[in-house]
């Protein structure tokens, strides 16, 4: 168990201490159970942290797109209206929970919870910091892909038991864009785990730095083209416009959730804006560098070291900092992804179905190629190092 | 690397405890709070204000067949590759590049063709042109 929450925490004397305290009270190893209790407690910050990010994440997109439309947004619920999700989420608790009555009644209750369930069981591998992590797995990213797909199970399911024609019709768009984007999305992952050689997020985010010339993204040409890829794939499965085909509200109502009312609408909400938070973090992690801070100062040693800081003070100053770094990078793309919502205007289905065939699939298998070829001929240098690191090197050896 | 435990996987369990958690609480809360007297018409399904006409579990369209077809063929290149991906760095770092990219890339290349195919036959179209032959 390599960076994980437990095992930055068992690297401080306190936590050995207490591990022992509870293994001579139980009378037997407690580390199992304290395990269990930091997950448990990480778990359930990060769920509540992510939760708010997915509330604040609604007010986000009304007060940006108020802003873009030169309007005044939300602005009555607390200062500037920030506690507007807040006054949201007590409406839709007092709502009246209608299931109709033609529908799948079993399916129509277990769709918001396979939404929510594949949103949620990803923030197990998201690299918030080098310590906030709940779990390193080493199959990272293809257990990612794998779980989030459960949201297009979901989005499918809740279309198809609601009995309802836009219903259906917004479930099976949904279904079809979904698995279709996550092509060009995997392709473009797979050439990144190509060049670190690894799944795991710590292998991904560990193969960067913090300055910009040490990211994946302009590690070289293959990259930079994938991000893009990944990025408007990644919009894509998560329904946002300019693919909001599934809900697009203006033709379907409102899509593949137009039978649900009150708190099970509320779920599918708030698990496409976490979705949004997981995206974007998962782009900041694979193609930004992650949680890297420049000077290395996200370890603590500069601050213990230089600064005699003790040494509990300066790691978790080192980890705040590493925190900082991620959620910057992954709230600028979230506003990034609201900024493209209100800006393009939806495409036809036809034009979707072309995007992802014969546009980004071929790009994304051509830049996998190209990757392969890099790490192959060029030994998986960046392009940085060969263009100034080699020739100082040359320069050097020539004296 | 790695543990060989399964601890790791214990905070994914617990997520998906918190999941369930979260909605069958806020349904059990709102239950209290929420009114509850349902009719026939709150009930049915909504199409712009008439009554619905049948159900709605249509027959797919066929054109969602061929995309989950053509997706099939890419997922399972995407799992057979990302082992490949994973100690590709590996092998070059011990010479045994050029093997490893050679295959790669004929595997890649054996896909493509199917993408090309495809895409000959209007697959990729949404909408499908036929070529009728004249009845002459």
């Amino acid at each position: 168990m390599n960076s994980t929450i437990v095992s930055y925490l068992s690297q401080f004397e306190g936590y050995q201490k207490f591990v022992s305290m509870a293994s001579s009270f139980l009378g037997s190893n407690a580390s199992g159970y304290i395990t269990f209790l930091v997950f448990f407690l990480g778990a359930f910050v990060i769920v509540n942290v992510m939760a708010l990010i997915g509330g604040l994440g609604t007010y986000a997109e009304r007060k940006i797109s108020a802003d873009l439309q030169m309007r005044q947004g939300p602005n009555r619920v607390g200062p500037y209206g920030i506690l507007q999700f807040l006054a949201d989420g007590v409406k839709m608790i007092m709502k009246e929970d209608i299931i109709p009555s033609a529908s799948d009644k079993f399916m129509f209750t277990l769709a918001p919870l396979l939404a929510l369930l594949g949103v949620l069981a990803t923030f197990a591998v998201i690299p918030f910091s080098s310590g906030l992590m709940l779990s390193d797995l080493n199959v990272g990213v293809f257990y990612l892909i794998g779980v989030s797909s459960l949201v297009g199970v979901g989005v499918f399911l809740a279309g198809y038991s609601s009995n309802s024609k836009w219903s259906m019709l917004g479930g099976m768009r949904g279904a079809s864009q979904i698995i279709s984007y996550e092509v060009p999305v995997t392709l473009s992952i797979l050439s990144i785990v190509l060049l670190a050689g690894g799944m795991s997020f710590g292998t991904l985010v560990n193969a960067q730095s913090g300055f910009p010339h040490e990211w994946f993204i302009l590690h070289n040409p293959f990259t930079f083209i994938g991000f893009f890829v990944y990025f408007i794939g990644a919009l894509a499965e998560t329904n946002r416009a300019p693919f909001d085909l599934p809900e697009a509200e203006s033709e379907l109502v409102s899509g593949y959730h137009t039978e649900y009312t009150g708190m099970r609408f509320a779920f599918f909400a708030l698990a496409e804006y976490m979705e949004v938070f997981v995206v974007c973090g998962v782009a900041a992690a694979l193609f930004l560098g992650g949680y890297k801070v420049p000077f290395d100062l996200g370890d603590g040693a500069f601050f213990t070291h230089t600064l005699h800081l003790p040494e509990f003070i300066g790691k978790n100053i080192g980890q705040v900092l590493e925190l900082g770094s991620f959620f910057t990078k992954t709230l600028v793309l979230y506003y990034i992804v609201i900024w493209i919502r209100w800006t393009l205007p939806r495409l036809r289905v036809d034009q979707l179905m072309t995007l992802c065939w014969k546009y980004l699939t071929p790009i994304a298998l051509f830049n996998l190629v190209g990757c392969a070829f890099w790490m192959y001929y060029f030994e998986g240098k960046s392009l940085y190092v060969l263009l100034f690191k080699s020739a100082a090197h040359a320069a050097g050896a020539g004296h | 690397m790695a543990s060989h435990g399964l601890d790791v996987y214990m905070p994914i369990i617990i997520l998906m405890a918190f999941a369930v958690i979260m909605i069958v609480g806020a349904l059990l809360v709102g239950r209290i709070l929420r009114p509850h007297n349902p009719n026939a018409l709150k009930e049915s399904a909504y199409e712009c204000g008439e009554e619905p006409i049948g159900i709605a579990w249509s027959n797919f369209n066929v054109r969602f067949y061929v995309v989950s077809l053509i997706f099939i063929i890419f997922d399972v290149e995407g799992a057979l590759m990302f082992p490949v991906a994973a100690v590709f760095k590996k092998f070059a770092s011990i010479g045994l590049g050029a093997p490893v990219f050679a295959s790669f890339v004929l595997f890649i290349l054996i896909l493509f063709s199917g993408v090309i195919y495809c895409w000959k036959k209007g697959d990729f179209d949404w909408v499908k042109s036929y070529r009728i032959p004249s009845s002459k």
